[in-house]
């Protein structure tokens, strides 16, 4: 959805004489839908063209068309689609571009599509418990949901309530977690092939045929729900146990009189086929991932993460960079893994991050120089200036924290943004475990697990500090209050602004497990490291 | 009727006389437009007194049709009621009046979608007002909305001056400006706030909208003047030069391809065109098309590396990969020899031999060079790995004993063929008495 009409070049051909366009509301779009009316109108053809906007209207795209003179040729609609559910527990917002619009370009033409999103799962929902948030987006939202909520205050009350508390986090809080190489199987198969509004395409190379097949992930797939969380290394034990099981299940029609037979093929041997053809599209998946991530030195490459993480043989993560980027390895990975180094450093040391950006634009073209000028912009790749001792994610917090309107903010909090950088806060935290011996990941005992337990994903950290009562309490925002004693206090909605991660997604479901509570992600749309480094590319008009 | 376009007022600026007299005056229109005048009319007449009087107002137009209004006037025998021309304000100014929203519930209400008019809000201070309510508001499509009515409606230096102090809306503008390509509105307004270094790389993207590499190349080139950072004008103007010289090398490569006289363009045909590439494509280009070349020829990979300053690492990883790949393997090793003032040979790389093996054997290099740069990994445990992985038997077998490791040396004789030189080695290694094993 949403990728519509306009999003192509060639017209649109439909020979009724009736144009219909659903498009996201974006200028680009207008000018090409005027074009098309404009074009009819010089060779005379008359049409009627509608176009639907998703999820609503932009005053800026009305005047596009008037600009254009093709104001009254078209009618307007809106449908109003918020929420696309991806699973049982992911409502995605389809919104990628909230990203780069927010947090790049300062652009708040979102955030009512956030306080709507949010009006409409409370009044489906609701009401809800507490509101926390984390960061200005979310306090933001959060103010326009209210306002929302106020106008029609008239439904919704006294219902059982079904979601307790709600959890907002902009994701410049968090942009470590999400710039790490994610290694639970969904988030490898997102890095790997894209998962698109939560379907994946196989390539020929997975389903050992000539054609590729579009697969839907979700807790529907028997195979994929059992797998989807863990860490990569037990994924392939896990398949060929099931393979055996399976094999066992087929084996037993042998014994089988025609009675039995009969009973097997008419109820179960339609449930084992999907189970197989499933296993065998899983089994292929893990076989390209690892052939792919062979070739491209995967293990050092997350050996050169975790000392990122850790702080631990800086030189030589840098030297790694560099000569992933001389070899003209991917271009986004290169980028990626310089903006993790600049995140954990508080920024790169002059020199290094001159010679990298002149060694990134030889080998991936000069034009390059305005995306490093928007990860600068965003703060995703800064240059330590003389005596600067500032992080990103450092003034993030403090700016939360000085930010008096966002509500009593306990000592805790205060004294680790007061002399903290990601390294302070990782270790205020605890982000990075102390391992006695091999940590096992088949066992997981915290969150690390989703990285191979060198990190504990700190957007989760800090919901779980906040969500479950372990200090904190009463940051960011605080709504009305319930009864804490209603079920509804174990669904916990969290509400990622900017994208959430399959890895974080992982962490939550096991910290719910641990906890006995369950969370719901709402979030502007699924991300990951390369979609957020893609969206700061600069792209011809 | 023409009447209905106009309201009438004094000199002054106030609504002339009282609602009943209006009434009276206008009593040719339908009554049922009357009510509904009639209480906005009480509503704007009110709100109106508020203003500073206003003598804007006052049209020539309507001066005209007050004269009419006279002279017709002067035919019925009603008197001179209306004597002197009288000032109206024009219907659709009034009309607004009817739907008086304060700026907050103007942006309220376009926040909900509806259509709200802004033309009301005219003086500076009511704009500013508006504008500061919709970035209260919290959204992004009412500021914006807002904002393209400023624009419409302010002198630039104005406009500009009021963002300056309000970076929210200002964010908003320099977005909208950037999405429908105002470059020139854009420019002025980042020059107005002094951002030079965003006027400079706002005008240098777009040489991405050239698609013409003469063109393109002309563009860069004015480039170089822009006010960017020290550090970014000798990237801009390696950007042209590079540009410069691959249209260069281009027309010549596509002259010798197409000639068929060059063997190495016949041997391996070029795949695509070198314009535009980054500048390490080009040095790749230019080691597997032109390696041998002089200094003095833009072609040539020792002139690009001059030009650019590439550094050695860099040039190295690539033209290794470039030698590699057409299975040129003295270039590779004079890549990597060195020689001292005695006159002694020595292998050295700025970069690990263990990278060195990995680009070899990626392109299917032969075990006997693959060995010599194995053999030159300094870490042995990755030593090891490497000579196993890509069966140099004769380094494992050296490494083991170099460690003195009978116990691997000897596990390592089922690896190899039976009866092969590998064999002896192993076996003649084993039995030397000199060899102080540590197990």
């Amino acid at each position: 959805m949403g990728r519509a009409q306009g999003a192509s070049h060639s017209p649109p051909s439909l020979c009724d004489g009736r144009f219909c366009f659903l498009v996201r509301p974006r200028i680009k779009t207008m000018r090409y839908i005027a074009d098309i009316v404009n074009a009819d109108k010089m060779s005379g053809r008359s049409r009627k063209y509608k176009i639907i906007f998703s999820p609503q209207k932009f005053y800026a795209c009305e005047m596009v068309l008037e600009e254009e003179g093709v104001f009254g040729d078209v009618t307007c609609d809106e449908w109003s689609f918020y929420l696309l559910p991806l699973d049982e527990d992911i409502i995605s917002m389809e919104l990628p571009e909230f990203f780069r619009d927010y947090f790049l370009e300062g652009d708040h033409r979102w955030i009512n599509s956030v306080a709507r999103a949010l009006q409409l799962l409370n009044s489906l929902y609701g009401p809800f418990g507490k509101a926390y948030g984390i960061g200005r987006c979310a306090k933001m939202s959060y103010e326009l949901w209210r306002d929302l909520e106020e106008e029609s205050e008239a439904d919704g009350q006294g219902r059982k309530p079904e979601i307790g508390n709600v959890f907002l986090m902009d994701r410049d809080t968090d942009y470590v977690t999400a710039l790490c190489s994610q290694v639970v199987y969904e988030g490898l198969v997102d890095d790997t092939f894209r998962i698109k509004c939560g379907s994946v395409d196989f390539g020929p190379d997975v389903t050992s045929s000539d054609k590729s097949i579009k697969v839907l992930l979700n807790a529907q797939d028997k195979v994929f729900s059992q797998i989807r969380n863990e860490h990569f290394s037990s994924v392939f034990g896990f398949l060929s146990q099931k393979s055996r099981n399976l094999q066992a299940q087929y084996d037993r029609r042998r014994g089988m009189d025609i009675k039995q037979m009969k009973n097997f093929v008419s109820q179960e041997l339609k449930g084992l086929k999907q189970e197989h053809r499933l296993l065998s599209l899983h089994i292929g998946a893990c076989e390209s991932i690892m052939k792919k991530k062979t070739k491209q030195d995967f293990q050092e490459m997350i050996k050169a993460e975790h000392s990122l993480l850790e702080g631990f043989d800086i030189r030589e993560s840098t030297s790694f960079i560099e000569e992933h980027i001389d070899r003209q390895v991917s271009p986004i990975e290169s980028l990626r893994l310089m903006c993790l180094l600049s995140i954990t450093e508080n920024g790169l040391i002059p020199k290094d991050y001159r010679s990298l950006k002149t060694q990134y634009l030889q080998s991936y073209g000069p034009e390059h120089l305005l995306t490093f000028h928007n990860l600068k912009r965003i703060g995703l790749l800064t240059e330590q200036s003389a005596g600067e001792t500032l992080t990103a994610v450092e003034s993030k917090v403090s700016k939360l924290v000085t930010d008096r309107a966002a509500g009593k903010i306990t000592d805790a909090f205060n004294s680790l943004a007061r002399k903290s950088n990601f390294r302070a806060i990782s270790k205020k935290l605890g982000l990075i475990p102390r391992v006695d011996g091999e940590y096992d990941l088949k066992m997981p005992r915290d969150m690390a697990y989703v990285f191979s337990g060198a990190y504990v994903p700190l957007s989760c950290k800090i919901i779980e500090q906040v969500t479950l009562g372990r200090g904190w309490v009463g940051l960011g925002l605080v709504g009305p209050t319930d009864n804490p004693a209603w079920d509804s206090q174990r669904v916990i909605l969290a509400v990622f602004l900017g994208g959430c991660t399959f890895s974080e997604i992982a962490a939550l479901r096991f910290l719910g497990k641990e906890r006995g509570c369950k969370f719901i992600f709402l979030t502007t749309a699924i991300t990951n490291s390369a979609r957020m480094m893609e969206a700061m590319i600069e792209a011809k008009a | 009727d023409d009447d209905d376009d106009l309201e009438r007022v004094s000199w002054s600026g106030e609504p002339v006389g009282s609602i009943s007299w209006s009434i009276k005056e206008t009593a040719s229109s339908s009554t049922s437009s009357l009510e509904g005048r009639d209480s906005s009319l009480q509503k704007g007449s009110s709100s109106y007194a508020a203003f500073p009087k206003q003598v804007s107002s006052y049209s020539l137009s309507s001066l005209f049709k007050g004269e009419l209004y006279l002279s017709l006037s002067a035919l019925s025998d009603t008197g001179v009621k209306n004597y002197t021309p009288e000032l109206r304000r024009p219907k659709a100014e009034y009309k607004d009046y009817s739907s008086d929203w304060s700026p907050k519930d103007t942006v309220r209400r376009m926040q909900r979608g509806k259509v709200c008019s802004l033309e009301r809000f005219r003086s500076l201070q009511d704009k500013l007002v508006l504008l500061d309510e919709a970035v209260a508001g919290h959204d992004g499509n009412v500021i914006t909305a807002v904002l393209i009515f400023l624009k419409r409606t302010l002198r630039r230096e104005i406009l500009f001056r009021e963002l300056e102090v309000r970076q929210v809306a200002l964010c908003h503008l320099i977005h909208f400006l950037k999405e429908s390509g105002e470059q020139k509105f854009l420019l002025d307004l980042l020059r107005f706030l002094d951002r030079t270094e965003e006027v400079a790389l706002s005008q240098y993207r777009e040489h991405l909208n050239i698609q013409d590499v003469e063109k393109r190349r002309e563009f860069l080139k004015g480039c170089i003047g822009l006010p960017f950072s020290a550090e970014d004008t000798s990237h801009i103007q390696d950007h042209y030069t590079l540009l410069e010289r691959q249209i260069i090398i281009e027309a010549n490569d596509r002259h010798l391809e197409t000639a068929g006289q060059s063997e190495i363009f016949r041997k391996y045909p070029r795949k695509a065109s070198i314009l535009n590439m980054p500048l390490v494509t080009t040095l790749f280009y230019s080691c597997f098309y032109h390696y041998t070349e002089a200094e003095g020829t833009f072609s040539s990979p020792t002139n690009l590396k001059k030009t650019f300053k590439i550094p050695d690492k860099q040039y190295v990883l690539t033209a290794l990969a470039a030698r590699a790949k057409l299975r040129a393997w003295d270039d590779v090793d004079a890549l990597f020899t060195t020689k001292n003032w005695l006159g002694y040979t020595k292998k050295k790389a700025p970069i690990g031999f263990h990278r060195v093996v990995e680009i070899l054997q990626r392109n299917n290099a032969p075990v006997q060079v693959l060995q010599e740069y194995v053999r030159l990994v300094e870490d042995v445990e990755t030593r090891l790995n490497l000579a196993t992985k890509y069966k140099c038997h004769d380094v494992v077998i050296e490494t083991y004993r170099d460690l003195k490791d009978r116990i691997q040396l000897t596990a390592y004789k089922c690896k190899v063929e039976r009866g092969s030189a590998e064999e002896d080695k192993i076996n003649s290694i084993l039995n030397n008495m000199q060899i102080r094993w540590k197990n």
